[in-house]
C-alpha cells in the first residue's frame, strides 16, 4: 500500500504570493476553493499549474470541521442521530440508518422486519436523491447546466416523500436506536410507488441527455482514471470503487437490513474514469429503483421498533401508574439507552460509499469513543495522486465525478 | 434648399441613433429572453415579477431589464486592490465597442435610395449605416478587436482566474478567427463582392446561400454549390459561437472552472458593460450570419425586394430583425443544451477540424466555379 503523497509534503506558502512579482516561466499556484463554484462545499485545493496543466495538487480540508466525533462522546445514543443528518447532508436518511444499525449492533438488537423494510426504502430513496445530485452537479461542472435543474425536479419529489415521512425535508433524524421515529403515514407507500414508477423514464432521460453526448463523453472518458489497485489502496468505496471494477458492495458482501432478500445487480465499471463513475451512478439509480419496487410492494406488517424495554420511553399512562415503567422513564430521560461495554464497527453501503461507525462503549448512556469512517474523506485522499497531469477543466470534472460531501469529510 | 450632403449627414445620424437604440433594446431584452429560454428549457418559470414602471401589471417580467440596468448602475463601482487602473477601466469599454462598430456595416434593409415626399433629394443607402465596399473585411477586422477587452480585463485585474480566462480567450478567438474568415470565403467567391449589401442583393436575385431555391430566379449553380455552402455555414456558425464566447465555447468565463473567468474581479456597471458587450456581440454575430447565409433583410422569391418607399424599408428592417431574433434564440438553445468543451478540445477542433475543412471548401468552391461558372 502506498501512502498518499502531497498531503504530507511541505505545504507551499502561497497565499501571499503576488502574480505581478512572479518571474516569467514560474509555475502558477491557484487556490481552488474553499469558496469556488465547483468544489462542492468548502474544499480547498492548492493547484500548482504549468499553463493549464496541474503539476501538483494539495487538498486542504477541515473548513467544515465540527468535531462530531468528540460531540458524540457527550451525547446519548439517540441524541447523536441529528448529527448524522449533517454528515452526508445529501443523504441524511441513509446516515441515520447506518448510525442506528451500528448502535443496534452494539446493543445486540435485531430490528423487526417492518422496520428493516422501511429502512431499506429510506436508504434507497436517499441513494437516488444523492446520486441525482451527484450526477447533476457533475454535469453542471462540465457545463451542462440544464441537467442540474432536471434532477432537482426529481429530488423535489423525493423530498416531498421524505417530508411526509419524517416531518423534515433535509435534516430527517428519522431513525432511533432500535427502530424508526414513526411508522409510515397512511397512503405513503402508494405515493412512493407512484414516484418510483415514473422515475424510470426520468433516469432514461438523463442517460439520453449525457451518456452519448459527444462533448460530455470526450470530456470524461479517460479522465481521472483510478486503477483498481489504487482504488483499494486509497480506501475508496461505493460507486467510485465499483467504477474501477472492484466488486465490493456491502449490501451484497455483508448484507444488512435484509438486503439479501432483494434482487438487484452490483454496478461495475471497467476503467475507473470519470465517465465510468458517472454511468455507475446512473445505473445504481436504476438498481435502487428495482430495490424500491420490491421493498414497497412487500412491506411486512408488525412493529417498527424492537420490543426491548431499554429502547423506548414507556407510555405516559403506565409511567404514572407502574413502578417499573417509572424507573425506565427516568433512566431513558437521564441516561438514555444504556449500552453494554464493547466495541463494534458497522459499515453501511451509503450513496457516497462505506459510511462506517466504530463505537467503543464502556457501558452507560454515551459512547467512550465514536469514530466515523467517512467515504468522502477517502475519495478526496486520492486527489494528490489523481490530479497531476490533468487540465484545470479536468480537475473540475474529476471533483464532480468523485461526488464527495465536505460535511462528511470534515465531520 | 437641402443638399445631398446634409441629407446624407442627417440621415446617417438618425440611422446611427436608431440602430444603437434598437441594438441596446435588443441587448436588454436578449438578457431577459435568455433567462426565459433557459427557464423554459429547465422546467422553470423564469423572471416574471418585475413589471414596467407606473403599470400595475407584471407583464411576464418585461420590466426586468430596466431593473437590472438600474441595479448595475446604482451599485458601488468597487475596484479591487492592485489592479492596473487604466486598463482595468478600459477593458469593459473595449469589449462593448466592437459589437457596436460591427453593426454599422451590416445592412438591415435595402440600400436603394428612398424618395420621400417633400424632399428633393433621395435618402442614400437607407438600409445600412456605412456602405463600405469592403464591409466584410471591416467586419472581420472589428470583431477580432473584441478579444482585447477580454485579454486586458484578464491581465489587469490581478487575479489568477481572470488571468487564465484572458489567456484562454485570446487563444480561442485567434484560433477561430482564421477558420471564420476562411469559411466565409466561398461566399465572396460566389457573389464576387466584399460589400455586405451587394452580397444580400446577390442572394435576393439568385437565392439565399443556405436556401438556394428562394431567389427571384432559380440558379442551378447555387444548387451545385449548396453542399459546400452548407459546410461553410456550419463552420461559420461554430466559429461564431467561439467568437462570441457562447456555450459550448464559453471557456474564458467558464463559471465552474474559473469562477467568472476574465470578469471575476469586475462588478457594477463595469461588469454590466462586459455583459452588454457579450449580448451585443451575439446580436451582431447573428446579424452577420443572417446577412451572409440567410439573405439578410430579404424575404423569399423577391417579396418586398422592390425598394423606394418608406413602408417596404421598414418591413425589410423588421424581417431582418425577425431573422436575427431567430438566430439569437438558436444560440440560447444551444447554450442550455450542451456541456462545455475543454480548452485543448477547443483548440483541436479549431485548428485540426474546422480550419482544414474550411480551406478545402474554398478550393472546392473555386474549382466548381471555374468549371461550371456562376459568378456574376
Amino acid at each position: 500500500m502506498t501512502a498518499p503523497t502531497g498531503l504530507l509534503d511541505q505545504r507551499i506558502p502561497l497565499r501571499t504570493e503576488d502574480l505581478s512579482d512572479a518571474p516569467a516561466g514560474e509555475r502558477l499556484i491557484v487556490n481552488l476553493g474553499p469558496s469556488h463554484p465547483s468544489t462542492h462545499g468548502v474544499l480547498q485545493i492548492l493547484l500548482e499549474l504549468d499553463g493549464e496543466t496541474v503539476v501538483k495538487a494539495d487538498p486542504v480540508i477541515g473548513y467544515l470541521h465540527r468535531g462530531d466525533e468528540k460531540i458524540a462522546e457527550n451525547m446519548q445514543y439517540n441524541q447523536f442521530v441529528p448529527y448524522t443528518d449533517r454528515l452526508d447532508y445529501l443523504a441524511p436518511l441513509a446516515n441515520n440508518v447506518a448510525y442506528a444499525c451500528a448502535v443496534e449492533k452494539l446493543m445486540g438488537w435485531t430490528v423487526p422486519p417492518r422496520c428493516q423494510a422501511i429502512r431499506v426504502i429510506c436508504c434507497e430513496l436517499a441513494r437516488i436523491s444523492s446520486h441525482l445530485l451527484g450526477v447533476g452537479a457533475f454535469a453542471m461542472d462540465c457545463g451542462a447546466i440544464s441537467v442540474f435543474l432536471y434532477i432537482f425536479t426529481e429530488r423535489e419529489k423525493i423530498y416531498s416523500l421524505i417530508e411526509e415521512l419524517t416531518g423534515a425535508r433535509f435534516t430527517t433524524t428519522y431513525t432511533r436506536v432500535g427502530g424508526v421515529a414513526r411508522d409510515l403515514p397512511a397512503g405513503w407507500v402508494d405515493r412512493a410507488m407512484a414516484f418510483v414508477d415514473q422515475f424510470g423514464a426520468r433516469v432514461d432521460e438523463l442517460d439520453k441527455l449525457l451518456c452519448r453526448n459527444r462533448i460530455f463523453v470526450d470530456r470524461t472518458k479517460g479522465i481521472g482514471v483510478i486503477p483498481p489497485d489504487d482504488a483499494l489502496d486509497y480506501g475508496l468505496s461505493g460507486p467510485n470503487l465499483r467504477a474501477s471494477g472492484v466488486e465490493l458492495d456491502l449490501r451484497k458482501k455483508t448484507p444488512y437490513l435484509g438486503y439479501e432478500q432483494y434482487d438487484f445487480d452490483m454496478v461495475l465499471g471497467s476503467t475507473g474514469d470519470c465517465y465510468d463513475r458517472f454511468v455507475a451512478r446512473i445505473e445504481e439509480m436504476r438498481q435502487s429503483r428495482r430495490i424500491l419496487q420490491q421493498a414497497l410492494s412487500r412491506i411486512p406488517d408488525g412493529p417498527v421498533c424492537v420490543d426491548d424495554i431499554r429502547s423506548y420511553d414507556p407510555a405516559k399512562a403506565t409511567v404514572l401508574t407502574k413502578m417499573e415503567e417509572l424507573i425506565q422513564h427516568f433512566m431513558i430521560v437521564t441516561e438514555g439507552i444504556t449500552a453494554p461495554p464493547g466495541e463494534v464497527y458497522f459499515g453501511a453501503e451509503n450513496p457516497k460509499g462505506e459510511l462506517g461507525f466504530y463505537i467503543l462503549s464502556k457501558g452507560g448512556g454515551v459512547p467512550y469513543r465514536l469514530k466515523i469512517r467517512a467515504p468522502s474523506f477517502m475519495s478526496l485522499s486520492v486527489l494528490p495522486k489523481l490530479l497531476p497531469g490533468h487540465l484545470i477543466a479536468d480537475v473540475v470534472a474529476i471533483l464532480g465525478s468523485l461526488d464527495f460531501v465536505m460535511g462528511e469529510c470534515d465531520r | 434648399m437641402v443638399t445631398a450632403l446634409t441629407i446624407f449627414l442627417v440621415s446617417t445620424l438618425i440611422k446611427i441613433l436608431l440602430v444603437v437604440a434598437v441594438l441596446l433594446g435588443l441587448v436588454a431584452y436578449a438578457v431577459l429572453a435568455e433567462r426565459k429560454v433557459s427557464a423554459a428549457m429547465q422546467d422553470r418559470i423564469g423572471p416574471n415579477r418585475v413589471g414596467l414602471p407606473f403599470l400595475k401589471a407584471r407583464l411576464m417580467g418585461l420590466g426586468q431589464p430596466l431593473a437590472d440596468a438600474f441595479k448595475l448602475m446604482l451599485k458601488e463601482q468597487f475596484v479591487p486592490g492592485n489592479v492596473r487602473g487604466f486598463y482595468y477601466n478600459l477593458a469593459p469599454i473595449l469589449s462593448f465597442l466592437p459589437a457596436l462598430l460591427a453593426i454599422c456595416v451590416i445592412p438591415f434593409a435595402g440600400v436603394d435610395p428612398i424618395h420621400l415626399p417633400g424632399l428633393s433629394v433621395a435618402i442614400p443607402q437607407p438600409g445600412v449605416i456605412a456602405n463600405v465596399g469592403i464591409g466584410a473585411l471591416f467586419l472581420f477586422a472589428v470583431t477580432s478587436l473584441g478579444v482585447y477587452g477580454i485579454v486586458l480585463a484578464g491581465w489587469s485585474s490581478n487575479s489568477k482566474y481572470a488571468f487564465l480566462g484572458g489567456i484562454r480567450s485570446s487563444a480561442q478567438m485567434i484560433s477561430y478567427e482564421v477558420a471564420m474568415g476562411f469559411s466565409a470565403m466561398p461566399i465572396f467567391l460566389i457573389s464576387g463582392a466584399l460589400s455586405l449589401p451587394q452580397i444580400v442583393d446577390f442572394q435576393v436575385e439568385r437565392g439565399w446561400f443556405l436556401l438556394p431555391f428562394v431567389g427571384k430566379q432559380f440558379d442551378w449553380h447555387l444548387l451545385f454549390l449548396w453542399p459546400s455552402l452548407l459546410l461553410s455555414s456550419v463552420i461559420f456558425l461554430v466559429t461564431l459561437f467561439a467568437e462570441t464566447n457562447r456555450a459550448p465555447f464559453d471557456l474564458p468565463e467558464s463559471e465552474q472552472e474559473l469562477v467568472g473567468g476574465f470578469n471575476t474581479e469586475y462588478g457594477g456597471m463595469r461588469f454590466g458593460m462586459f455583459f452588454l458587450g457579450e449580448y451585443a456581440a451575439l446580436i451582431s454575430a447573428s446579424g452577420l450570419f443572417v446577412t451572409l447565409f440567410l439573405g439578410g433583410w430579404s424575404l423569399p422569391f423577391g417579396w418586398l425586394a422592390t425598394a423606394g418607399s418608406l413602408g417596404t424599408f421598414l418591413l425589410q428592417a423588421l424581417v431582418f430583425l425577425g431573422k436575427v431574433c431567430l438566430l439569437v434564440f438558436f444560440f440560447m438553445w444551444i447554450r442550455w443544451t450542451l456541456p462545455r468543451f475543454r480548452y485543448d478540445q477547443v483548440m483541436t477542433l479549431g485548428w485540426k477540424v474546422l480550419l482544414p475543412l474550411s480551406m478545402a471548401n474554398i478550393v472546392l468552391v473555386a474549382i466548381l466555379l471555374a468549371v461550371f461558372g456562376g459568378t456574376p
